[in-house]
């Protein structure tokens, strides 16, 4: 269980203006500017819950996730995971978190994978028989056997996001965060990683917090999201029924041969194309049925399809409502 | 344990910079040598030590250089702190303190294993005056190895404060002046007898003095019994010192600690 009440946290940021002048004066008085990256941001988070973690660039999800694994220390406020304060109690803590930083490596750069994994496990004395029994389902599940002698410095990037996520699980923890874990990742690697993720958190209970900016994440893994922005928790609530109160819209493609076709009153353009138009309308005041006779009066339609508003427009639609 | 061992196989991987770091080495003894040979020519009675104790003092010096230098070490460690990497260090049940310890001592030791040898064996091996002597008795030579342990333990000690310093500046040379500092009056460019009377007294008596400047002398048989043992005790002490000193001094700057970007 994860309980956060009313944490704060400032930083301070060197500034100046461009120019060497500048840089001058820089050294002698420096001015301050402090950015408030938290704002009395709550939540509880259940176990075995999966949670997406959204926002734009510098929303403040990163340090929410340093906060929670014991990484800073917040300005004030609350914090209890599993009985324990991050901060206060961090050797105790990380005991059962498992971390992976999209950006960074917890592998050491020009060892095999495989040693990188032994010390970890020297770190966390972790008992042999669960490490084995551990480490054989990661490779199995990550599809690892190929790679563990390579040293870390000669993997993709997808080889190596298999082999941290990996790492982060190898001392079974309880919580796992994961900062951005598909970040420049193929169309193959991040469907790999997503499924890994989610049979994790089916088969050990292993609550699952994450950070992303790909939409798909979300939508094939998570069922609530937390949407922070300029340091504050805007929204939490299931995508499902985000989707439902963001709009209620409809999408409509069509290939076509022939002139460019004109809209009706109802439907407004979404993009056009060589061949192609993409509209959108209410289904409440045009029928789809009617939507797709409108145009197909005017032009030779080679293919159609119809959809809901997407979790990428959506998250779009939630940035410009909340103006972050 | 384990940190030390995957330090170890990481660092036993860079042959070529061995082989480059021990020419360089070679290079520099004979250069040291050949300008104290110059002074000692021209005024024998004004050399504070016997040519021999400083040709010994030279060769293990660039033996061992690897164990008791204050600087080219800790840049792994560094770069964690600059490029926020130190954030997956952090997330993990040790103690940060202990686990930059270790790790650099590893790497000091994988260093040093790698070069020692050669440096050694030409040394014994080259003519008079060149040669290096061996230690005039055993157990000189068994106080020598407690005083490099020691050495190794207190320069680390020391490199932790100028990593912590890191945290402050975000910069990998702010502690370079600081270092370069601690070498000189370690005795790593001219021997502590060299210096001037009063200076020598207190540099001796200071942490820097309980660095290379115990170990290499005692080799060579220049300080030897009580003052040697006196010595040894001078390194547990600022040993001690430097290691609660670094403890608290890591303890604050945690709090503080800012992980850079991501």
């Amino acid at each position: 269980m994860i309980r956060l009440s009313n944490i704060n946290k400032t930083f301070r940021v060197a500034k100046r203006k461009s120019g060497f002048g500048n840089a001058v004066k820089a050294l002698f008085s420096r001015e301050y500017e402090k950015i408030r990256a938290l704002q009395d941001v709550s939540f509880t988070i259940n176990d075995g819950e999966m949670v997406g973690y959204i926002g734009p660039n510098g929303a403040g999800k990163s340090t929410t996730i340093k906060i929670m694994c014991g990484i800073l220390t917040p300005d004030s406020g609350e914090c209890d995971i599993n009985g324990s304060n991050p901060w206060k109690q961090r050797l105790r803590h990380v005991r059962d978190i498992g971390v992976v930083f999209g950006q960074r490596s917890q592998l050491w750069w020009d060892v095999p994978v495989i040693d990188s994994f032994d010390l970890i496990r020297d770190i966390y004395k972790i008992d042999e028989n669960l490490y084995r029994r551990n480490l054989d389902e990661m490779i199995a599940l990550l599809d690892l056997s190929e790679i563990l002698k390579t040293p870390t410095r000669s993997l993709s990037l997808g080889q190596r996001m298999r082999c941290e996520i990996a790492a982060s699980l190898l001392h079974s923890p309880k919580i796992l965060f994961l900062d951005e874990p598909t970040i420049g990742l193929d169309a193959v690697s991040k469907i790999a990683v997503r499924g890994f993720i989610k049979k994790i958190n089916a088969e050990h209970k292993t609550t699952v917090i994450l950070t992303t900016h790909d939409m798909q994440d979300i939508e094939a893994l998570t069922e609530r999201i937390l949407l922070i922005g300029k340091g504050r928790i805007l929204l939490d609530g299931s995508l499902t029924e985000l989707l439902k109160r963001s709009s209620a819209n409809k999408i409509l493609v069509v290939d076509y041969n022939g002139n460019v076709p004109s809209l009706n009153e109802h439907m407004s353009l979404v993009e056009q194309k060589d061949g192609q138009i993409s509209v959108t309308f209410d289904p409440v005041e045009l029928s789809v049925s009617n939507a797709i006779a409108h145009i197909s009066a005017q032009v030779e339609v080679l293919d159609v399809s119809v959809s809901g508003i997407s979790a990428e427009q959506m998250v779009a639609a939630l940035y410009e409502e909340y103006r972050i | 344990m384990a940190l030390f061992r995957i330090r170890f196989s990481a660092g036993l991987q860079y042959r070529a910079a061995a082989i480059a770091g021990i020419s360089t080495q070679f290079a520099w003894g004979f250069m040291e040598i050949l300008a104290f040979m110059a002074f000692y020519r021209s005024n024998p009675a004004a050399f504070p030590m016997e040519f021999s104790h400083l040709v010994s003092y030279i060769w293990v010096q660039q033996a061992f250089l690897a164990l008791i230098m204050p600087w080219g070490v800790g840049g792994k460690v560094v770069e964690t702190i600059v490029n926020g990497n130190i954030s997956y260090e952090l997330a993990r049940p040790m103690s940060l303190y202990n686990r930059w310890f270790f790790e650099t001592i590893a790497d000091r030791v994988s260093r040093f294993i790698l070069r020692c040898a050669p440096i050694l064996i030409v040394a014994l091996v080259v003519p008079e005056p060149f040669r290096m002597t061996l230690p005039p008795s055993l157990p000189q030579l068994g106080m020598f190895a407690a005083a490099i342990l020691l050495t190794l333990c207190v320069v680390t000690a020391f490199c932790i404060l100028d990593y912590i310093s890191v945290f402050y500046t975000m910069s990998r040379f702010s502690g370079t002046i600081f270092v370069i500092t601690a070498d000189f009056f370690a005795g790593g460019y001219i021997p502590l007898p060299f210096f001037p009377e009063p200076l020598r007294k207190v540099v001796e008596l200071s942490p820097f003095g309980a660095m290379q400047n115990l170990p290499l002398r005692i080799y060579s048989g220049d300080i030897a019994g009580m003052h040697a043992v006196r010595g040894i005790a001078l390194q547990i002490f600022w040993l001690a010192v430097m290691v609660i000193i670094g403890k608290m001094l890591m303890k604050y700057s945690l709090k503080r600690v800012v992980a850079q970007g991501g």
